[in-house]
């Protein structure tokens, strides 16, 4: 159990939280989109702003000496953080997005040559996945994907696969942004390496956050995360790297700030992490970035570690309690950090949302830029919300409140809780080539009555493969996922 | 079923209801003379829209696709009401639909024109939307791809 005293103050500092929706109390269960930020950190920005701001490096006056101060300050600050003392690997940029490009652009251009094996998990936010996949376009090399299991976990036999074709890089999230399922890194690293010489990107944007970051145990190449989703304000992210490999990769974008000599005909470029960092930086969310990484330590991670897992716990347990709620993921909470997908009732997650919305209940909902591990599970998306320090018992039992509420307002639409909850729980296991559930197959089910065109009872096979739920037809059904008859 | 004891949302009437849980035309044709894909690029939500045109008039519709209660129940009202109608009613009908959702969103200046005499029967039920700016898109979505499908010259040979 979470110390509630502690975590009763920390919900305090949140000035957004004090706010109503519609007369409910705002529950924001958004966190692993971004996070609310604490009055600490809002003033450290705010006080820098009234008193220490000027452009930083080459002014020579007091006011932007301070400024460059403050911003180196704010550097070992974040290195400190994520466990290194070598604070010029630590290289500003807006959030995990720019970060992961940087590596494609610089480390990837140099390295990546025709033929060559990127590994990568079917399971990567489109931020991990759409950079690696354009630099494989541009070099003609190829993807190796590796394929989850139906508990949303890695598979880690498709990992050795992947690893079998030597790849010259694998990049992986830390936290599953859709599951939450914490993938394990350090098993990830050791297979990896123990294959041959590979390049380790790890994006931490959803682990960071809710996990104690050491870059020297990680054992990773690079580390990806955004300052947005760890209570610091936007704009601001990180790319950690290896010494050795930052200094050996081309610049990136060019500019102030990032040169040596300029001459007419070429340059030369600065030092970490001034090279990667071209023009002024977002100086004021490093300062709040800062604020941010005191502010959690000020809480203690390894307490923020036992709040999320007292909030994952009472979340899981009272979703199997509601008629018809269908938790994703493994039912493990060590596995688990920050975020929580679900299904309910066969309702589609963009009507729970706006439905729990009116509620002030503020969740996801969608492909949450997953889109190949949608197609993967055979969902369109789902609903999820996430946690942050701030969170507590009763924004899930507000959650679960306004669930009920949603299922009221679709009972005629939808198949009986009872009826969407079994056939779910089949859809999530069997992994592949499911049908999109707008209702089940349960002929007792008020919404299983039969309709002329092909789609209709192949949506009421929910949870069945393709080949099971044939018979059950009399006419020929269609998967969804490919729109082709079996 | 009896509706009488259940709540009359002001998004989600009855109406949007019986024709998401019951499409109407939710199925591919054999023979499509035109055919579309849209998709939302925000949430996922996927059609595919197939016409079957003879002689400038609509003469069947079918559709596929996942999506919300929403942007469903508009493709189904979407299927039935042009289903017979000419090509040109089609098109004044998304148009003036299109118009009547935009009318107050932030979007208003790529609003539509709206046609007087275009009768938008059941959409009406879809009025509620407007309150939901990002639910706008769903409710869009067939119509949009209907757009796009007529715009296009008749091809009957697409790709498997």
């Amino acid at each position: 159990m979470f110390d509630q005293e502690l975590f009763t103050r920390v919900r305090a500092d949140f000035p957004i939280l004090k706010q109503t929706v519609n007369g409910h109390p705002l529950t924001f269960l958004d966190s692993g989109a971004s996070s609310q930020q604490p009055e600490c950190v809002i003033e450290a920005v705010a006080n820098f702003t009234r008193t220490g701001y000027a452009n930083i490096h080459r002014g020579l006056y007091s006011l932007s000496e301070l400024s460059t101060r403050r911003y180196e300050e704010a550097r070992r600050t974040v290195a400190e953080f994520i466990g290194t003392d070598d604070s010029p690997t630590v290289i500003f940029t807006r959030n995990s997005t720019e970060s992961i490009n940087m590596v494609a652009y610089t480390w990837g251009e140099q390295n990546i040559q025709e033929g060559d094996s990127i590994a990568l998990p079917v399971m990567e936010h489109h931020s991990d996945l759409v950079p690696w996949q354009q630099l494989a376009l541009r070099k003609k090399a190829l993807l190796r994907w590796i394929e989850i299991l139906p508990d949303g976990s890695l598979d880690l036999d498709s990992l050795d696969k992947a690893l079998s074709y030597s790849p010259k890089l694998l990049a992986f999230a830390w936290v599953s942004n859709v599951f939450g399922t914490i993938n394990p890194v350090q098993e990830i690293v050791r297979r990896a390496r123990a294959h041959g010489p590979i390049t380790i990107v790890l994006d931490g944007a959803q682990g960071v956050p809710h996990l104690y970051t050491d870059v020297k145990k990680l054992d990773v190449d690079f580390l990806a995360f955004s300052g947005h989703k760890m209570l610091a304000p936007t704009g601001i992210g990180v790319l950690w790297g290896r010494r050795k490999l930052l200094e050996s990769m081309p610049a990136f974008l060019f500019g102030g700030s990032m040169i040596s000599i300029v001459k007419r005909e070429r340059s030369s470029w600065d030092v970490l992490p001034n090279r990667f960092e071209a023009g002024t930086p977002n100086i004021t969310g490093a300062i709040g970035l800062a604020a941010a990484c005191d502010y959690i330590n000020s809480i203690g991670r390894d307490k923020i570690r036992e709040h999320d897992q007292a909030l994952m716990q009472y979340a899981i347990d009272k979703l199997n309690d509601l008629e018809g709620a269908q938790v994703l993921g493994p039912l493990d909470i060590t596995q688990r950090a920050g975020a929580l997908s679900f299904y309910f009732r066969g309702l589609h997650p963009h009507d729970i949302a706006t439905l729990l919305g009116r509620e002030g209940v503020c969740v996801r909902a969608g492909h949450h830029c997953c889109q190949p591990l949608m197609r993967e599970i055979g969902m369109m998306g789902t609903t999820r919300m996430s946690f942050q320090v701030y969170n507590n018992f009763a924004d899930i039992d507000r959650l679960c409140q306004a669930l009920l509420k949603a299922g009221e307002v679709f009972k005629s639409a939808v198949c009986s809780p009872e009826c969407a909850g079994r056939k779910l729980k089949v859809m999530v296991q069997t992994g592949h080539h499911q049908l999109w559930p707008t209702c089940c197959a349960n002929a007792a089910c008020p919404s299983s009555k039969c309709s002329s065109c092909d789609v209709a009872p192949a949506n009421r096979a929910l949870g069945n493969t393709m080949d099971s739920c044939a018979p059950m037809f009399n006419t020929p059904i269609i998967d969804l996922k490919t729109k082709k008859k079996p | 079923m009896s509706h009488d004891t259940l709540i009359d949302d002001d998004l989600y009437r009855q109406i949007i209801l019986d024709h998401y849980s019951n499409p109407r035309c939710h199925c591919r044709l054999e023979n499509p003379t035109l055919t579309a894909e849209g998709n939302n690029p925000t949430c996922g939500d996927e059609i595919e829209l197939d016409l079957q045109v003879e002689g400038g008039i609509i003469k069947d519709v079918g559709f596929v696709g996942d999506g919300c209660s929403i942007s469903v129940a508009s493709s189904s009202m979407l299927a039935e009401m042009i289903k017979g109608k000419t090509v040109n009613e089609a098109v004044k009908l998304a148009k003036t639909f299109k118009a009547r959702l935009l009318s107050h969103s932030a979007t208003a200046s790529e609003a539509e024109e709206t046609f007087e005499d275009v009768d938008i029967g059941e959409l009406e039920a879809l009025d509620g939307v407007k309150d939901y700016p990002v639910r706008i898109k769903c409710a869009l979505l067939g119509w949009e791809t209907l757009l796009s499908a007529l715009n296009q010259t008749p091809n009957s040979a697409k790709e498997g």
